[in-house]
């Protein structure tokens, strides 16, 4: 019975040790901003930070997640880097159906939380792992260069225990 | 700036006045107008592909029952019931911007509702159902929502000025209320709904001129960008119900196939599954969770009797084809006598053009959530279609259509892929072998294999050159599955489907003798519409052929194209503008080691003028890689002009993404993809800068959902043909054809 700490919560979960993390957040513990879409860790539409890391959660059994910090797209706006992807994404309009874009934002942040001025390679590579069907690629990029330039609001909330940083 | 536009209601019956339940001012209105273009109309479904829906709920009163809702409640907070779905093409800021720009409120504070199901209530006036697709939902929406909002107005105007006593005329609207400049006194329209709700429609509205709008043509931030990028937006596979059960399914892999045998023991004997469910041709396993139900789908490992289609190949499908395509089509233009005029004197030119089979791949895979009782069904569901999916059900379980309820939600992509309710019937199906509220989730899988494709097309094609080298005659035959025989078949006249030509019988260029044919011919696999439907192939191999043309008369692509535009001068404009942005006669920069080159498109399709030239290299290999695609655009009034780019920059990577990547195989009458890997979409590292560019245009409104997907591929060939030299006549491109001698 794998105990998990989602956005800060500690959880235990009555579920298999093999049962990808997609998954449990989505069918068991309801947090259904993660989304399903390939199955294989080829889309990146369930990308989520594992201790800050982005991993797909649809590959990662919950075994993988024990003792670590889990933020999903619901909570990433607690950490001041996601919350300035957040408003960049915003800002400049890049949704279009949206479905993808828990997952670009989840990738988005873990990129800047690393490295906080990517060269366009930089944004490519962190980037190419998630699809959007709707092509908003540009406006993905123009809203991380954003996010980037962005002073760090005083304001911002402060990063939960849960949050990466 | 134009004149005021004066409309007389008395010609809008179904323009309605009235108390909402529970106090406040409703407005119901047409959505059909009065006054559609018939030019514009399409045919309507027919009754058996909408059900019943249709008439039942309009018991012999259709066009008399307002259609379409704007509520204001006593609190003043305008709520429009959104007859459309939204699933990327910002609809749903599109359409409040129109009411508001005649009711005067903020947009930011207009609450929108997904509308039920009612075929009857929410129909597409170009459409002629409950349907979003076509690129149709601003233009069908255009009059009637500014409309509607200008009638709300009026009353609430009326009721403020019998309150005050003074002369309607000299009140003034703005920000949800209404003010009196002389008493210096205003009220909101929360204190004027229940008065406004007991007064007559008004005679005639008058609508604010073309050049005097504060929200039509400005840029509005999208309404649903804060919910898509906080993790709220629900999509219809996000929908949980108390006691829910999540199932998946496995579809006999060969259309016509039946389930030959399962182990349901161990299937049941996985951890969290609770049921196994069986049809003719499918199984689905139902759980707890998605992980036990494709643990239990993969020990219940079915397997399938292939029936009739067990040999089907791609390679019989194209020989099939082919033949049908040497035969004579049903005529669907005829200017002159083209086929003598072919044999007459001069250059004449030849050509087979070929399309494939094509998945939707929408991000979000088919799913639907079905509660099933003895006296009603609810289905939570992302669809275009509500009042199909709605006619599908009630069809399938016995039940009174009234009993069926849809949930719509956010649609994580249509694109063509969700006007069907395959997905629907089937989840029905099973949920009658069930009790209890169960989700039934495609794996991407299930989704690529059992899509309904756009159809693979074959088109023939024949010029001849008059002495300065420009088509004197014009041939083309379309071949390929009639889509519309299967979804509207009263669109189908003489034989000539009118998607599967679009595109290719009416073209902007005047060229003496002209003839369009198509041959129908149905593949056996399902078929679909897919984003920018007919023009989407048809623009492809008209703009190829075109090039094909100029390049056989020596001519430049741009300038050929110019001299055939007598007749057009919007296209013309749209052309002329593409080619100065582009600097397309400015020599390309080079790329080291790479073939540069550049192409051009037009095309006139969903009521807007476009025009690209797409930039790419080529490498030694073959590879391509497209650098830049500038778009111009006559798309008439714009709405909100971030999403008309936002449309052309996503379009164009779609489009992109089906030229250079993707096609649906087929062997052993098994699709031959799976999933993302052999079914590939553009990524960031692959996708161009776009460059969109409008004509500002008071003209009605033109679609902008799908001309960028259908315009873009012929660019990119022909931008191919520059850099290399090579024709490439089928999609998707083969680098295999364009490596360096």
């Amino acid at each position: 019975m794998p105990s998990l700490n989602i956005n800060g919560t500690p959880t235990e979960f009555d579920v298999p040790d093999d049962m990808p993390l997609l998954w449990v957040l989505r069918d068991v513990a309801g947090l259904t901003g993660t989304k399903f879409g390939c199955g294989v860790a080829l889309c990146g539409a369930c990308t989520i930070h594992l201790d800050g890391q982005a991993v797909r959660s649809c590959v990662t059994p919950v075994s993988a997640a024990a003792g670590k910090k889990i933020v999903t797209i619901e909570a990433v706006g607690n950490d001041s880097v996601g919350a300035r992807v957040q408003s960049a994404w915003r800002q400049i309009d890049v949704v279009q159906c949206g479905y993808c874009q828990s997952g670009q934002i989840m990738s988005a942040t873990a990129l800047l939380s690393a490295n906080a001025k990517p060269s366009d390679a930089d944004i490519d590579n962190a980037m190419s792992g998630n699809i959007c069907r709707c092509g908003t690629y540009g406006r993905i990029k123009a809203a991380i260069k954003i996010a980037a330039s962005a002073p760090v609001a005083p304001s911002a909330a402060p990063a939960t225990p849960g949050a990466a940083s | 700036m134009s004149a005021p536009v004066t409309v007389n209601l008395a010609r809008r019956r179904a323009l309605q006045v009235g108390a909402a339940v529970g106090g406040g001012l409703l407005i119901g209105f047409d959505l059909t107008g009065c006054d559609a273009k018939k030019s514009d109309r399409k045919e309507p479904p027919n009754e058996k592909a909408v059900g019943a829906a249709a008439t039942a709920a309009s018991g012999g009163t259709a066009g008399l029952a307002p259609n379409a809702f704007i509520r204001i409640d006593r609190e003043g907070v305008v709520t429009l019931i959104m007859h459309k779905v939204e699933m990327g093409q910002g609809t749903y800021t599109a359409m409040p911007m129109l009411m508001a720009e005649e009711l005067g409120v903020d947009i930011n504070k207009v609450k929108l509702e997904h509308a039920p199901a009612d075929n009857n209530l929410y129909s597409d006036p170009l459409l002629g159902g409950q349907v979003t697709g076509g690129s149709t939902s601003v233009r069908g929406a255009w009059k009637p929502l500014r409309e509607a909002g200008a009638t709300a107005r009026s009353v609430l105007v009326s009721a403020a000025a019998q309150k005050w006593g003074v002369d309607a005329a000299t009140l003034q609207v703005a920000d949800g209320s209404v003010r009196d400049p002389a008493g210096n006194r205003s009220l909101g329209f929360g204190a004027l709904v229940d008065d406004a709700a007991k007064l007559p429609v008004p005679k005639t509205i008058t609508l604010k001129p073309a050049g005097s709008y504060q929200v039509i043509g400005k840029t509005h931030a999208r309404l649903d960008s804060a919910d898509k990028t906080n993790g709220k937006a629900l999509f219809g596979i996000d929908a949980r119900l108390p006691n829910m059960a999540i199932a998946t399914v496995a579809a006999s892999p060969v259309v016509g196939g039946k389930l030959k045998s399962a182990d349901e023991q161990k299937a049941m004997a996985v951890k969290g599954v609770r049921q196994v469910l069986k049809l003719d041709n499918a199984v689905a396993v139902v759980a707890d969770h998605m992980w036990a139900a494709k643990q239990g789908l993969a020990a219940l490992a079915p397997t399938w009797d292939d029936g009739p289609n067990a040999a089907v190949s791609s390679a019989t499908i194209r020989a099939d084809m082919m033949k049908a395509s040497d035969q004579p089509g049903a005529v669907a233009q005829s200017v002159g006598d083209a086929p003598k005029a072919l044999g007459e004197k001069g250059r004449r030119i030849d050509a087979i053009y070929e399309v494939p089979f094509l998945a939707h791949a929408t991000m979000e895979p088919m799913n639907c959530t079905v509660d099933l009782r003895a006296d009603g069904c609810d289905l939570w569901v992302g669809t275009q279609v509500p009042s199909l999916a709605q006619g599908a059900a009630a069809k399938l379980t016995g039940l009174p259509l009234e009993k069926v309820k849809v949930h719509n939600f956010y649609l994580g992509g249509g694109f063509g892929r969700r006007l069907e309710v395959d997905y629907v019937t089937q989840a029905v199906a099973f949920a009658k072998q069930m009790k209890g509220p169960v989700k039934f989730i495609w794996t991407r899988e299930e989704d690529i294999q059992h899509d309904m494709f756009r159809p693979y097309y074959v088109d023939r094609l024949s010029a001849r050159l008059d002495a300065k080298g420009m088509p004197a005659a014009w041939f083309h035959r379309v071949t390929g599955s009639s889509i519309m025989a299967r979804f509207a078949p009263g669109a189908v006249k003489d034989g000539v489907d009118p998607d599967a030509v679009e595109g290719a019988r009416e073209l902007q260029y005047t060229i003496p003798e002209m003839r369009v044919e198509y041959v129908r011919h149905e593949p056996p696999v399902p078929t679909a519409f897919w984003r920018g439907v007919g023009p989407t192939h048809n623009v492809f191999v008209v703009e190829s052929f075109m090039d094909e043309l100029a390049a056989a008369a020596r001519l430049d692509p741009m300038g050929y194209r110019r001299a055939l535009l007598t007749k057009s001068p919007r296209m013309l404009r749209v052309l002329d503008l593409v080619a100065d942005k582009s600097g397309w006669k400015q020599p390309l920069k080079p790329v080291a080691g790479r073939r540069v080159g550049r192409g051009v498109s037009m095309q006139f399709a969903f009521g807007s003028y476009m025009a690209q030239v797409a930039e790419v290299s080529v490498g030694a290999d073959g590879d391509v890689k497209v650098h830049r695609v500038v778009c111009a655009l006559d798309c008439g009034q714009v709405i909100n002009p971030d999403t008309v780019v936002a449309q052309m920059e996503g379009g164009i990577v779609f489009g992109l993404t089906a030229a250079l990547y993707d096609q649906v195989t087929f062997d052993k009458g098994r699709v031959m993809q799976s999933n993302f890997g052999d079914y590939r979409l553009m990524r960031m590292n692959e996708a161009p800068v776009v460059e969109v560019h409008m004509v500002a245009s008071t003209d009605d409104p033109g679609g902008i959902g799908e001309p960028g997907t259908a315009a873009v591929a012929p660019a990119l060939a022909n931008a191919v043909y520059a850099a290399t030299g090579k024709r490439l006549r089928k999609l998707p491109l083969d680098p295999a054809m364009l490596k360096k001698a």
